[in-house]
């Protein structure tokens, strides 16, 4: 299987580098690199789903946006979440349904807290063998 | 990271200056206290680019200064002092990071080791039970939307009200726990959200619960003001912040920044050194809701030293007040503040930035609460787990050099991933307990992140600064019990 992101080192924090064939691909391998940084997917089952819509100024910003929705979610809902299905992106807009489940102590193993998404060395490159990103977590 | 190769001018053995032609757009030179020896990890990132960076910023003053914790963060440098004039400066979230008021209090005991040695695993396991810590920890005190808003406007004094701690507490935290220009207006619906769970837990990441004992006294006099009167004697350092809540408001305030850096025609060379002048609404609004954070972890701090009086009082059968523990002081690592300073005989009102430093006034200061006024205000330098923390006193030469701004601990060596594969959690455990000390943690993997191999060794931290003459050491406690989230 194709590589969909790898995790990489970055001072005190850590970062992601996320591959997709389109845009799109890239916003829902980057969400599935965060909630794999957090718990392990596997034991998350897909009982709740979640129509979000997030708006920001530019593409960049789009990408650090959703995933700070996203670990807001976590952190104040303790949703975890496994599947995303965007369903509209523009330069600035998404539309996506999450897929996942409430957090549970017996259940979720919590890996590492992420804190935000930063715009720090963040990358997002569309070339002829597909799209690549980059983004810095705050831990 | 690529090696920085920029220059550095020795101005004595532990100030090094960036010069201000570095870089195009500088407005100021950069100061970094560091030893030679030092240098070499600090030229190991990119984090003197980063001094350098924030020198761009409209209104500094001075410089842009770097303490020797120094090391990479986003946007400012941890370890970076920046001074911004009022009149035409910018305030900027990265300044200040994403935990609003991360900091500590230091509580003292009139206990000794050998009182507490035959107890300290019931004491660490006792106080890992009381003190929620964690990753996605949540509080046992439960915050509705409304009492939510009065904390974050009464800051550590909520929780006083509720009898979580004393008024006197309130005098030996630094702005007595409160920064009036708090304004829940400005915080949104998110932050709030994430804040209200949160309220009164530890955390996770670097932030602990230490028991200390008193190693060294290196000013007996200063040391004795404190309350601290002998080598063996017991204290207790709380390190937290703003947990989820100061992330929120960090995260919201860099949006809006980021239009004011296009509205206001601001140029900066990364986008994580956003900003807005500091006149401005977003300034303003900025201004207020971080206060509102700094405000949470105040309150945070003090509920967590009332568990933690709670915790000894059950253990020694003796009321917190017998057992004379009484809080040292209370400081922030992590904060924005407006504040006057004399610049070439001139006061000047400024917006001090310290991320990952320590407001160090010297005696004196009416800033600084009346029982410390002979000896200057207490500065709480915490080290790694396995190592020392320090106590330390501001000084003139603060004052007049670093807007009144000292270190405020190690500094990483190693990065989180590079610590988890070179050591394990466990080994960490078996390692401390083979010196005595006892930990508690609520995950071996963040454990690993946190080893002391991790971090800068303290000493030569507080050397610096010593030397430097910017802070007095006072004392030194290595810890006998930990407790990490």
């Amino acid at each position: 299987m194709k590589k969909v992101f790898e995790i990489i080192d970055h001072a005190a924090d850590i970062g992601i580098i996320v591959y997709g064939t389109d845009i799109e691909e890239i916003f829902s391998n980057a969400a599935m690199a965060l909630f794999n940084l957090i718990t392990e997917p596997e034991s998350v089952e897909e009982k709740l789903h979640l129509d979000l819509e997030v708006i920001s100024e530019d593409r960049d910003g789009l990408l650090v946006d959703w995933l700070n929705e996203l670990i807001y979610l976590f952190d104040a809902k303790h949703i975890l979440f496994k599947r995303f299905d965007i369903r509209s992106l523009t330069h600035n807009q998404i539309n996506a349904t999450c897929h996942g489940e409430s957090f549970d102590p017996m259940k979720h193993k919590i890996k590492i807290g992420v804190k935000a998404a930063t715009y720090h060395m963040l990358k997002l490159d569309k070339n002829s063998d597909g799209c690549k990103a980059q983004i810095i977590l705050d831990i | 990271m690529a090696r920085w190769q920029g220059q550095l001018i020795k101005i004595d053995d532990y100030r090094w200056k960036i010069p201000e032609n570095y870089k195009t757009g500088m407005k100021v030179p950069g100061l970094i206290y560091a030893s030679k020896e030092m240098l070499e990890s600090i030229r190991d990132e990119q984090t003197p680019e980063q001094v350098a960076n924030v020198a761009f910023l409209p209104g500094i003053v001075g410089y842009s200064f770097a303490m020797p914790d120094i090391h990479w963060g986003y946007g400012f440098p941890i370890g970076g002092v920046a001074a911004m004039d009022v009149k035409d400066g910018v305030v900027s979230p990265g300044g200040v990071g994403y935990d609003i008021n991360c900091g500590v209090r230091l509580l003292r005991t009139s206990l000794v080791e050998a009182e507490v040695q035959p107890r300290i695993s019931e004491l660490v396991n006792k106080l890992f039970l009381n003190v929620p810590s964690g990753l996605g920890s949540e509080g046992k005190i439960k915050v509705s939307q409304k009492e939510m808003n009065q904390l974050m406007i009464e800051g550590a004094r909520w929780a006083v009200k509720r009898g979580w701690g004393f008024e006197e507490d309130l005098d030996v935290t630094e702005e007595g726990g409160c920064l009036s220009s708090a304004d829940p207006d400005k915080i949104t619906d998110k932050a709030t959200k994430r804040g209200m769970p949160q309220a009164g837990t530890l955390g996770s990441g670097n932030h602990f619960l230490e028991i200390q004992v008193v190693k060294e006294i290196f000013a007996p006099q200063i040391a004795g003001v404190m309350g601290i009167n002998e080598i063996g004697q017991i204290l207790v350092l709380i390190h937290t912040g703003s947990r989820g809540f100061g992330h929120q408001v960090c995260t919201d305030h860099l949006r809006v920044m980021e239009h004011a850096v296009s509205k206001y025609g601001i140029k900066i060379p990364d986008r994580q050194l956003a900003c807005a002048p500091i006149e401005s609404s977003e300034g303003q609004n900025y201004l207020a809701a971080m206060a509102c954070a700094a405000n949470y972890a105040w309150t945070n701090r003090q509920c967590i030293a009332h568990w933690v009086r709670e915790t000894f009082a059950s253990i020694f059968g003796k009321s917190p007040d017998k057992l004379g523990m009484s809080q040292i002081y209370d400081v922030a690592h992590n904060i924005a503040k407006i504040e006057e300073h004399t610049i070439d005989n001139r006061k000047v009102r400024v917006c001090v930035h310290r991320k990952g430093a320590t407001r160090a006034f010297a005696a004196g200061h009416k800033d600084i609460p009346r029982r410390y006024n002979e000896i200057g205000q207490p500065v709480l330098v915490p080290g790694d787990m396995g190592r020392c923390s320090f106590i330390a006193v501001g000084t003139e030469r603060a004052m007049k050099e670093s807007f009144g701004s000292t270190c405020h601990g190690a500094g990483r060596v190693l990065s989180r991933g590079a610590a988890k594969r070179n050591i394990r959690g466990a080994d960490v455990i078996r390692e401390l307990g083979s010196r005595g000390i006892i930990v508690k943690a609520d995950n071996l993997s963040s454990l690993a992140e946190e080893a002391s191999q991790a971090y800068k060794d303290i000493s030569e931290v507080i050397d610096v600064v010593q030397q430097a003459g910017i802070s007095r050491k006072v004392a030194m406690a290595i810890p006998m019990g930990v407790i990490k989230g």
